[in-house]
């Protein structure tokens, strides 16, 4: 009982440190991707006393980005407007937060690893609903932006946190629909199974990716997912040039930095969600528990013990997620702004009408080919 | 569930109930009443209902009650003030309040104790919801969708705007006819 619990924690919490890390690191990627976009350098100035220039290092501006801007940003003053609600201004960023980084509890980063005769999942919380879960919590996260620009009596953080009310709520449509899809086409809610079952080739090679079965559910999942995340083009909420900064207009300091974890932590998300739904999640492709069978005509067999192919699915996990990071990243220094009626038109009237359609379709094809 | 994961949960919800009643601001109130729900859907969740505590937390947590803070903010509520409310209403209220108590109360008394048999593997699974939904009670399911369904198509034909002006409010006799074109 005691070493379950044991266990249980170290899962959590190595799960939850990957998460922060990949999350802090966004930041970098971030800044030097965006100079490398727009043909800048970028982050270069902060070091800790000249050592990496005297041993002829170039600054990449790692001690910018991550150690002098978290710094600064928790030392400044925490400001709360005149007039606003205190407690509230104070457990927005939070209730912003929160819900993104729990959602990662259920995210299996592996299959299974054995130690001794133990046989450990790695998932933090194996629960078997947990794509109503995922759904269910990423619901609660429109709380934290609406109330953070509720709270702070400020005419732009209203409007700002209306309308990343508005963008969030018509957005979960196109994504609670493009997961139902998955759901319906893998017959189960259980993300563990999901994965499993995207094991294996077709034809004797090809990964038995999800993408293959559902491509229209992939694209609904990644432009919803960074609606959701309120990042350009879909940033209305905190579009600079008509609300200053939106819903955080009145931040600063620590809770303005933690609205932008939150930021971060929600690009990370939609990297898990689509590489767990679309890109086979922890399986490599032609590894299986064994080890590798390549493909081919005579078939080469690497054998592998489990240990070793644990670490390898959580690499390819990881690479994966942080490959669709930086996607996003490319996305948002590539496009520009939508317009308000755009992007309501897109949503209600582009991805709902589309995700429907699909999630038609699957049923029919799903219920003609199994029989279920 | 363990006892004391039931007595936390249930300590929750009965605090946060109160603090819906009790509140003045109604943005208060309204997280009130949207931690009351997720609280409600983690007792679910807790004893067995897995698929209806999710559902829960997705629909009234995540949906409807951000709607309801559209409301407030549309509306612009403030602060309530005290004694407005007319002597009626209170006597009305706390009639209905015992009555609902006392139906509590004997519900509590009369029930039994919970059955000792173990629960079916399926139990509150999203399968076995959705064979209720979808075979047992399709019939019923399929029409309460057409009933929200007819109320939403009257809600936009209601506030839908007449094309060229900018005039929202329509005398009441154009309204059948409006709704009549935009249902055929």
């Amino acid at each position: 009982m005691a070493i379950e619990l044991v266990i249980g924690a170290v899962k959590a919490l190595v799960v939850l440190l990957l998460v922060l890390n990949v999350t802090g690191s966004m930041l970098w990627f971030e800044r030097k991707g965006a100079a490398l976009i727009q043909d800048r350098i970028g982050a270069n100035r902060a070091a800790i006393f000249g050592v990496g220039r005297r041993m002829g290092l170039p600054n990449l501006g790692l001690i910018n980005t991550l150690i002098a801007d978290p710094i600064k940003l928790f030392t400044k003053e925490d400001f709360v407007p005149a007039g606003a609600d205190r407690v509230l201004h104070s457990l927005a960023p939070f209730l912003a937060l929160f819900p993104v980084l729990v959602t990662f509890a259920v995210v299996p980063i592996g299959d299974v690893l054995r130690i001794g005769s133990r046989t450990i999942t790695l998932q933090a919380a194996n629960l078997p609903a947990a794509a109503l879960y995922v759904l269910a919590v990423l619901g609660v996260g429109v709380y934290g932006v609406a109330l953070g620009g509720w709270a702070s009596n400020n005419r732009w953080a209203l409007l700002g946190g209306i309308r990343a009310s508005a963008q969030m709520i018509s957005y979960e449509m196109a994504m609670g629909l493009a997961i139902l899809a998955v759901v319906v086409t893998y017959g189960t809610v259980d993300l563990q199974t999901i994965c499993r079952m995207q094991g294996g080739v077709w034809f004797g090679w090809l990964p038995r990716w999800g993408i293959v079965l559902q491509p229209v559910s992939f694209i609904l999942l990644l432009v919803a997912g960074i609606a959701e995340s309120k990042r350009v083009p879909f940033d209305l909420p905190e579009g600079e040039s008509e609300l200053v900064a939106g819903y955080f207009t009145e931040y600063s300091g620590g809770k303005q930095a933690v609205f932008m974890m939150t930021d971060f932590a929600e690009v990370v998300l939609v990297s898990v969600l689509i590489t767990l739904f679309f890109f086979g999640g922890w399986q490599v492709p032609w590894l299986y528990a064994d080890g590798f069978h390549f493909p081919g005509p005579h078939g080469a067999f690497l054998a592998l013990p489990n240990y070793a192919v644990a670490i390898l699915q959580i690499i390819a996990f990881w690479v994966k997620t942080l490959f669709f990071c930086l996607l996003q990243i490319l996305v948002r220094w590539t496009l520009p702004r939508l317009r308000y009626d755009q992007l309501m038109g897109l949503g209600w009237k582009g991805l709902l009408p589309l995700g429907l359609l699909n999630l038609v379709v699957t049923a029919f094809v799903v219920v003609a080919v199994g029989g279920r | 569930m363990p006892l004391w994961l039931f007595a936390f949960f249930a300590i929750i919800a009965v605090v946060s109930a109160l603090g819906v009643i009790l509140q003045r601001h109604p943005v208060h109130c309204l997280l009130a009443l949207a931690l009351a729900l997720l609280d409600i859907g983690a007792l679910f969740i807790g004893l067995g209902a897995e698929a209806l505590g999710f559902l829960q937390i997705i629909i009234y947590v995540g949906a409807i009650m951000v709607l309801f803070l559209f409301v407030i903010w549309l509306l612009n509520l403030q602060r309530e003030g005290l004694a407005t409310e007319r002597i009626g209403l209170k006597v009305i209220g706390t009639l209905a309040a015992a009555a609902l108590g006392a139906e509590l109360c004997a519900l509590l008394v009369h029930a039994g104790p919970a059955p000792a048999a173990p629960l079916p593997v399926d139990y509150g699974s999203l399968r076995s919801l959705a064979r209720l939904l979808f075979a047992n009670y399709l019939v019923a399911f399929e029409v309460t969708s057409a009933l929200l369904l007819a109320a939403m198509v009257g809600a936009i034909g209601l506030a839908r705007r007449i094309p060229g002006t900018n005039a929202v409010a329509a005398p009441p006799s154009d309204v059948a006819d409006r709704l009549r074109s935009a249902a055929g």
